[in-house]
């Protein structure tokens, strides 16, 4: 079990660090919802009446209603982020490394997924503090209680990210995950509107978003961020999580191939 | 036991044969160059020999071990030397080491123990603390190898590791590489360059998917320049 560890231990560490060096990317991951919390929703409070609805008691402000979005925003933002960080460093060969490691293959992807997940929580646990400080809270049990749902719901979008990175080929291919992936999984779920308010729309739409993990993680968060647990919510979101982690088991399997350069 | 040996090895992008029955053996402590040109096969060899992907066609034994059939056996057994450099610019020489000894598995006193010997049979253990990006082009190779050997692998693998060396870089490093094969370590050293090879060193011509010759370089050079040798075989498989 120790090499098992030890490597665990050494790749969640150089994700750590190259964290650290990279602090422009910390900023810009909290800017992105910030810029959501303090403008987006100080222009659209008049704009959208929120009724009372679980997990909430009482009539809240938009600004507390999309908390919880922004926070799957960031885990959103950063599991892509870390698969283009894999296209990357299989770029720079970097990823030949890790795989020639010999321990198992799955082993050292669920390694790298536990890093970026660690960075992600790491984020949106300083949103919240940031949010906190302009006004916008949660009960105090709720920033502990939040902690497995931002570790389930960054594991679920850590893993969409692996699994992307070991099909997207090229760097240049990622503005499409950006507009095909990260976009149409948020806007098309509960982080910015309840779904009720989209039935309202288009019950087509609804189903879609119904449907869409990426609102299971954020309705997950945001049970927990109150003390509570959304059952459907979890299971969605534990189900997500297990079907991308295969999925990006078998993306990186050697079988499949995947020389790169030709010489 | 050998080394490395391959039997029967093919691979296939979709139409395109990349390997077409390739095989050769590399014993024990001996320094095996494998020359091709450009296209020749080489890098998709090397992916194969570390199993970044797999083949159904051929054998492949590292140390004994069947990379298909017992792949961690094979991998740990197996030094590699990637064509691109693969150290963390920001990391320093040991913090690069430290990362891939636990790679392997490798953590605190003896893994450290380990770094230091490695680093130091490469001539580099007072550049330990420093950053990767400090270092010019011949001390990351040489960090590299250190690298490669830190779990004492029976294989060292190298894809052409003198891409972007100046001379003196480049001669100093096959020198170190040398040396290691007659410490008892097998090398299969890829490259495009005949000037690396040495008279007595194995030699195996790969071109267009194929092995062209296999014998020690003085043979196959027979009465005429490696170069020149070289170009003829390559310029009459065309």
């Amino acid at each position: 079990m120790k090499p098992y560890l030890v490597s665990l231990y050494a790749i969640v560490l150089r994700e750590a660090l190259r964290f650290v060096h990279q602090r422009e990317r910390f900023i810009a991951a909290l800017v992105r919802p910030l810029v959501w919390l303090l403008v987006f929703a100080a222009g659209f409070r008049a704009a959208l009446g929120i009724s009372i609805i679980a997990p909430y008691e009482t009539y809240i402000t938009y600004e507390t209603y999309i908390v919880p979005g922004l926070c799957g925003m960031i885990l959103l933002f950063n599991g892509m982020q870390s698969s283009l960080s894999l296209v990357y460093d299989r770029e720079m060969g970097s990823m030949k490394l890790l795989l020639n490691s010999p321990l198992p293959r799955w082993w050292l992807l669920v390694c790298k997924l536990a890093g970026s997940t660690a960075i992600s929580i790491l984020q949106a646990y300083a949103f919240l503090a940031i949010a906190a400080g302009f006004g916008v809270t949660a009960p105090a049990v709720g920033y502990l209680t939040v902690l497995p749902a931002l570790l389930i719901a960054g594991l679920m979008l850590g893993a969409l990210g692996l699994l992307l990175s070991s099909f997207v080929k090229q760097l240049e291919n990622f503005a499409g995950v950006m507009n095909f992936v990260i976009f149409p999984m948020f806007f098309l779920s509960s982080a910015l509107y309840p779904l009720w308010k989209m039935a309202e729309s288009s019950e087509l739409l609804h189903a879609i978003c119904a449907l869409n993990p990426f609102t299971h993680a954020v309705e997950l968060i945001r049970f927990a961020l109150y003390g509570q647990v959304n059952l459907t919510a979890l299971a969605w979101t534990v189900l997500a999580a297990a079907v991308f982690i295969g999925c990006a088991v078998w993306g990186y399997d050697p079988a499949r191939g995947r020389p790169g350069r030709k010489g | 036991m050998n080394g490395l040996a391959l039997s029967n090895v093919s691979y296939r992008y979709g139409p395109k044969t990349a390997l077409d029955d390739v095989g050769f053996v590399v014993e024990k402590g001996q320094f095996c160059a494998l020359l091709g040109p450009n296209g020749a096969g080489k890098s998709t060899l090397f992916s194969l020999l570390t199993r970044l992907v797999t083949s159904a066609d051929g054998r492949i034994e590292v140390a004994g071990h069947d990379i298909a059939k017992q792949p961690r056996l094979a991998l740990a057994k197996l030094g590699v030397v990637f064509q691109q450099m693969t150290l963390d610019m920001d990391l320093t020489v040991r913090q690069n080491l430290t990362y891939f000894a636990a790679l392997h598995g490798m953590s605190g006193k003896s893994a450290q123990r380990a770094i230091d010997a490695a680093l130091d049979q490469m001539d580099m253990l007072e550049r330990a603390g420093e950053k990767a990006r400090a270092l010019n082009g011949g001390h990351r190779r040489r960090a590299e190898i250190a690298r490669a050997l830190l779990h004492q692998p029976a294989v060292l693998l190298l894809d052409e590791p003198t891409v972007g060396l100046d001379a003196a870089s480049r001669q100093a490093i096959t020198e170190h590489v040398h040396e290691l094969a007659s410490g008892g370590i097998s090398v299969l050293w890829a490259t495009h360059l005949t000037d690396e090879v040495r008279a007595d060193d194995h030699l195996v011509i790969l071109h267009r998917a194929r092995i062209l010759a296999d014998g020690t370089a003085r043979d196959i050079a027979g009465d005429m320049p490696l170069l020149d040798r070289f170009l003829s075989l390559t310029g009459a498989a065309q």
